[in-house]
């Protein structure tokens, strides 16, 4: 899987783009399976890093989304709400909620896409 | 956000696994520990698979499942009928030979050792097919329970790889494999014959899948085990047969209401309020729980099982709390999922039987929030009645 270069991932597996758009990642899907639910904030909600901020469900589980970084919510994909499974079909595309970032240094603190992809494959081989 | 644990390339240690462990991780499966087995819960999107794919497939073609796990227990005897009679709450009494019923076996309270399929095999001859997590107590109950029996009791959990090939077209592909005539075979009997060239093989058409189908026991050797398999698939394949993880086999059951030892049933739950009473024979004079039971129904059931189905949006899972409209706790969810084929969002739960009417309007706390359901009448799924046969 190519991990695009455009954004920065957590170890709990969401990715975060610089103009605050966030999402999970394609190895989260892939290890969620068929995707059913996805609960997000609302707009205006304060989110913060490390913490929890909304949930998704496949069929077996339910599993929290973390914040990759603090900030307030700006926009809900409202379309996840009925077609959850776009996030099967392209997770680094169907975004989840975009914020406006408290203090955009945070993500530094995250991997880049290639050390996010070591992180992946040495995960899966513990 | 925490994920499910990838498949990894190594079988956790004292994890037990079936004969066809290494097909499964050859196709890609997604393996979780259930019960101390190495398992399957759902295979690859890259080969049509994935929980919602599978559990369609069953409800639509066919679909098949390694459930080795499953034990069998086999009692043989001149008094084997009066021992699976002491044991066990059916009447088995009322089995020809080739005959399978569903039955369970009960503490003396009346509460749940296991539920099980008995087969009769033989004039003297019945096998008992139980759940993977209650192998060894199942076995130590039953044995010590029978020793006033002229009856041998044998544990045979490990002589078989059973394979389960469930939905509408199961017939149709197992047909393809067996000189048995499958047509004869009505829903819970059983026959014998030749598999892929092994002779002698048991065929129940039995399953766990609210769906027609068949299970078969071939040996429990690596190659004949992946051999059956991979034909099972070929075969299967002008009917789009997909291979099934325990995923697809839970959301099944689940909407066929059909209970699962631990989560509907369990050692403190009773015989009536698992809502199973057509079952349990009262009118046999004597079986082990038969006492309590009596006490247990003129005294009326404390809480009793029904099914959800969410009004609001929201997922039910096992463990969830049952709340009344005034959000005082009345109830739990046994198991709760999506259901793939009906696309609703169902829960099995136990509650008052105040509450338990249908139409009665509930919530379930879901992390923290109430959220509306309604009890609906079960099973959620039935299968549609085949078509008055035309020839």
């Amino acid at each position: 899987m190519h991990y695009p270069t455009d954004r920065k991932y957590t170890r709990e597996h969401e990715w975060i783009i610089a103009d605050g758009t966030i999402g999970i990642t394609h190895h989260a899907q892939d290890s969620l399976g068929d995707i059913v639910f996805v609960e997000l904030p609302k707009v205006g909600t304060v989110i913060t890093v490390g913490k929890p901020f909304g949930t998704v469900e496949s069929v077996k589980a339910v599993s929290d989304l973390f914040a990759p970084a603090s900030g307030t919510v700006t926009a809900v994909n409202e379309e996840l709400a009925t077609a959850p499974e776009k996030v099967n079909k392209d997770a680094h595309g169907a975004w989840m909620v975009k914020i406006k970032m408290k203090d955009p240094a945070e993500m530094n603190a995250l991997l880049s896409a290639p050390d996010y992809e070591k992180f992946v494959s040495e995960e899966a081989g513990h | 956000m925490s994920v499910v644990e990838a498949s990894s390339p190594v079988v956790p240690k004292n994890v037990r696994k079936t004969a066809l462990n290494a097909v499964h991780r050859q196709m890609g499966a997604k393996m979780v520990e259930f019960n101390g087995w190495d398992m399957p819960v759902e295979y690859p999107a890259s080969i049509g698979c994935g929980i919602i794919a599978e559990h369609m497939a069953v409800r639509t073609g066919v679909g098949i499942f390694d459930v080795s796990h499953m034990g069998d227990i086999r009692l043989a005897g001149r008094e084997a009928l009066a021992a699976v009679q002491h044991i066990s709450m059916n009447d088995a009494s009322r089995l020809a030979i080739g005959q399978a019923q569903y039955s369970a076996l009960l503490y003396p309270q009346g509460t749940f050792v296991d539920d099980v399929i008995v087969h009769r095999l033989g004039e003297d001859e019945y096998l008992l097919v139980i759940n993977a997590g209650t192998r060894e107590k199942d076995f130590s109950w039953v044995r010590d329970n029978t020793r006033q029996f002229d009856c041998k009791v044998e544990h045979l959990s490990d002589d078989f790889t059973q394979i389960a090939i469930q939905g509408p077209k199961g017939v149709d592909v197992l047909q393809k494999l067996t000189d048995a005539d499958l047509s004869a075979v009505k829903f819970y009997w059983l026959t014998r014959g030749t598999i892929c060239g092994l002779k002698n093989i048991l065929m129940g058409r039995t399953g766990y899948t609210a769906e027609d189908g068949f299970e078969i026991y071939i040996p429990p050797d690596e190659p004949t085990s992946a051999r059956v398999w991979y034909a099972i698939l070929e075969a299967g394949k002008e009917f789009g047969v997909v291979s099934c993880g325990l995923g697809a086999r839970n959301t099944l059951r689940l909407e066929g209401k059909l209970p699962l030892y631990g989560h509907e049933i369990t050692d403190t739950i009773n015989v009536w309020e698992a809502g199973l009473d057509r079952f349990c024979k009262m009118e046999k004079p004597e079986f082990i729980g038969r006492e309590a039971l009596e006490k247990a129904k003129a005294e009326g059931v404390k809480k009793t099982l029904v099914g959800l189905e969410m009004v609001d949006r929201g997922i039910a899972r096992d463990g969830y709390k049952i709340l009344d409209e005034s959000g005082r706790e009345i109830g739990y969810v046994t198991s709760g999922s999506p259901a793939p084929f009906l696309k609703k969002n169902i829960a099995l739960a136990y509650v008052p039987p105040e509450q338990a009417a249908v139409g009665t309007t509930v919530k379930v706390d879901i992390r923290g929030q109430g959220v509306k359901a309604q009890v609906v009448p079960t099973p959620f799924y039935k299968r549609p009645k085949k078509a008055a046969k035309s020839e």
